[in-house]
């Protein structure tokens, strides 16, 4: 009875939604701003792919933004966690098969090194430094689930993430102390389509990678460690 | 477009048996199909950074820290 109510509800909602969308036209630009970024965002910013020319480069404040909201829920996940006593009982825990742990640390560079592609090639094929580091979180995960036993370094990924978290807020400043304003993009863009171009998208982008992957991989590990 | 009506049929399918099932791990894994039929769509409607976001995050950490969550409570919903 109770499931029924609760997706008669959730009907609703959706008819709402549907009903408040209806009127919007699909697919038709409604503001100028858009045509402006599908139009100039290429020899702007010097990125191939148009979604990354406005995530790090004209909204590249708001990144920094969304990259401090992932900083505060994983810390506040790891604050909450800590609190309780981590207890070791590995020893009753049956190990993977042979064919499982093979099969995991066969996959897991491979994994890893998609994952890095997807970061460093951002501004040039789809995807970028938080699709990256999602796919570094998933090989991580991959890792605890299949090899029991191994783990990464809680200090190491603390290290990496505020580095990188750093190196953003750096390149920032360092368009601030350049050209005047913050995230300014000093670096030479170079010819288009060739991976050392763009000025500072490949670096910001490298740098939100490790950060979103040692985010995730840390959360991960936290509710691993609390779930033995 | 068959394709796609097909998606969006099994992502509903999907989704109202997300909220049926008693065994919260069929649940679960009912929620992780829906992001994957989503990626699909956002594959098919040219968003493939969303597609890569979303079967990443939405398919396989939303579901691996769900089970985590599951296995250190109840598995069964009264």
């Amino acid at each position: 009875m109770r499931k029924i109510i609760s997706i008669v509800l959730l009907g609703i909602v959706a008819l709402g939604i549907i009903l408040s969308l209806a009127r919007i036209p699909f697919g038709v630009s409604k503001t100028k701003v858009g045509g402006y970024y599908i139009d100039k965002g290429r020899e702007e910013t010097g990125a191939a792919n148009i979604v990354t020319s406005i995530v790090v480069n004209y909204r590249a404040f708001d990144t920094l933004g969304e990259i401090t909201v992932l900083f505060i829920a994983a810390v506040g996940l790891g604050a909450v966690l800590s609190t309780r006593k981590k207890h070791k009982r590995e020893q009753d825990l049956e190990p993977a098969s042979l064919v499982l742990y093979t099969g995991c640390r066969f996959l897991f560079p491979l994994i890893l090194l998609f994952g890095a592609y997807i970061f460093i090639h951002g501004h040039l094929t789809p995807g970028g430094g938080f699709q990256g580091g999602a796919i570094v979180a998933s090989a991580y995960l991959l890792i605890y689930l299949g090899c029991r036993g191994r783990r990464i370094p809680e200090a190491g990924t603390k290290v990496i993430e505020s580095l990188a978290g750093l190196v953003f807020v750096v390149v920032g400043l360092l368009g601030l102390s350049f050209g005047g304003y913050f995230l300014l993009n000093f670096l030479p863009k170079g010819t288009p389509n060739v991976l050392f171009s763009a000025g500072i998208i490949p670096i910001v982008y490298i740098a939100i990678g490790f950060k979103v992957g040692s985010e995730l991989a840390g959360i991960i590990d936290n509710l691993m460690e609390e779930s033995r | 477009m068959i394709f796609v009506f097909f998606l969006i049929l099994l992502m509903f399918i999907a989704a109202i048996s997300a909220c049926i099932f008693r065994d919260l791990i069929s649940a679960v894994i009912a929620s992780c199909m829906v992001s994957l039929m989503a990626a699909i769509l956002f594959y098919l409607l040219q968003a493939p950074d969303v597609a890569m976001a979303e079967a990443a995050i939405g398919a396989a950490l939303v579901t691996a820290i769900f089970i985590i969550a599951i296995r250190r409570t109840k598995r069964y919903e009264e």
